[in-house]
């Protein structure tokens, strides 16, 4: 496969050097002269020097060939949103990812069909959540190209739906039980299966469902 | 009309005075509060202190319902992400963005976008202005 990697900071340097070592091909593009020759002693020619939002470093750097995949890991969120709208629009290449420094700006790259994204702050704050749950509900996974996403539930012994079986629980449009883990273990729940306190639930609901769901299972 | 202004630098200043002057309702956004000393001491519209990537600042100057938006920050990315999301989520009828540099103002002007670039105005008068001059020689 045929990458390039817009970005040699931290971010685009490692993934670079682990494509590398997976034998695929890749050119990394860097714009500030001191990182760039840092990385030379490294990368040696497979890394430029240029601004990657300009389309004649990416010319040089080979986006009509086109490559397999580009991904913008600059630390400048414009950048790295431009940097995948000239490759996927103008160059037709096929798998855009792009770094979302601010999370603020998740939505803007959503709105403009920049669908494949990694934010490390959002994903720290999931950890944080996943350890100090504040309203009981924990997201474990976002599929935004579904528009759907997977929870994970605690149910307390004084949860309205303790003792009921699924099939019983009123559980809003676009959501629905995938597990319950019980004792260490954990099955799919079945319509027949009868929620019982400290279960942790999975569910996988719209995007917006979530305040009616926790009414549901945790009252 | 209403028209938002981003990039309160020189040229978006002068944007602003020029059609606040044609009687726009003209409401002006900058990062930096000084920015508002280039609209002049009796500046008749709105000043929004933020940044234009910011959608709680763009509904804040009235982009959702304004007539007319012109970007033009200090950055061609900027200007390029925060015009797309303007038109796209506000669906505002007039939104006209800076381009500095040529080769993107084209790729988005073929994409359907308002751009203005500056850089090849200036590109195409020199070279003009040779070729008039060559000519007069010859």
């Amino acid at each position: 496969m045929y990458a390039i990697v817009a970005g040699g900071g931290k971010v685009g340097s490692n993934v670079a050097r682990s494509l590398l070592s997976m034998g695929h091909e890749v050119t990394m593009i860097e714009q500030r002269q001191y990182r760039y020759e840092h990385l030379q002693h490294e990368f040696e020619d497979q890394v430029l020097l240029g601004d990657a939002t300009e389309l004649h470093v990416l010319e040089r750097a080979g986006i009509a060939r086109p490559p397999e995949l580009v991904l913008g890991v600059t630390g400048d969120d414009e950048d790295n949103l431009i940097i995948c709208q000239l490759a996927s629009e103008g160059f037709r290449v096929p798998k855009v990812i792009a770094r979302v420094n601010d999370p603020r700006n998740q939505e803007h790259f959503d709105l403009l069909g920049i669908t494949q994204t990694v934010c490390a702050t959002a994903n720290v704050l999931g950890l944080v959540e996943h350890e100090v749950p504040e309203h009981g509900i924990v997201r474990l996974l976002d599929l935004r190209k579904e528009n759907l996403e997977i929870v994970e539930l605690q149910i307390d012994p004084d949860s309205p739906a303790v003792g009921k079986r699924v099939a019983g629980l009123r559980l809003p449009d676009g959501a629905r039980l995938i597990s319950v883990l019980r004792n260490g273990r954990s099955e799919l729940a079945e319509d027949s299966t009868v929620v019982r306190p400290g279960d942790q639930v999975l569910a996988v609901l719209e995007p917006g469902k979530e305040d009616e769901l926790r009414r549901v299972l945790l009252g | 009309m209403k028209l938002v202004v981003i990039g309160c630098g020189r040229v978006g200043s002068a944007v602003a005075r020029d059609l606040a002057e044609d009687g726009w309702d003209v409401t002006a956004v900058d990062e930096q509060e000084e920015a508002l000393t280039r609209l002049g001491d009796r500046w008749p519209g709105g000043f929004v202190v933020g940044h234009g990537m910011d959608a709680d600042i763009l509904k804040q100057a009235g982009v959702p319902d304004a007539d007319a938006v012109v970007v033009a920050t200090n950055g061609d990315n900027t200007n390029l992400v925060i015009a797309q999301v303007v038109e796209k989520r506000w669906a505002v009828p007039c939104v006209v963005v800076r381009v500095l540099d040529p080769a993107r103002a084209k790729f988005y002007a073929a994409r359907g976008m308002r751009t203005i670039c500056p850089t090849q105005t200036a590109i195409s008068a020199l070279s003009e202005a040779v070729r008039r001059e060559a000519a007069v020689r010859a």
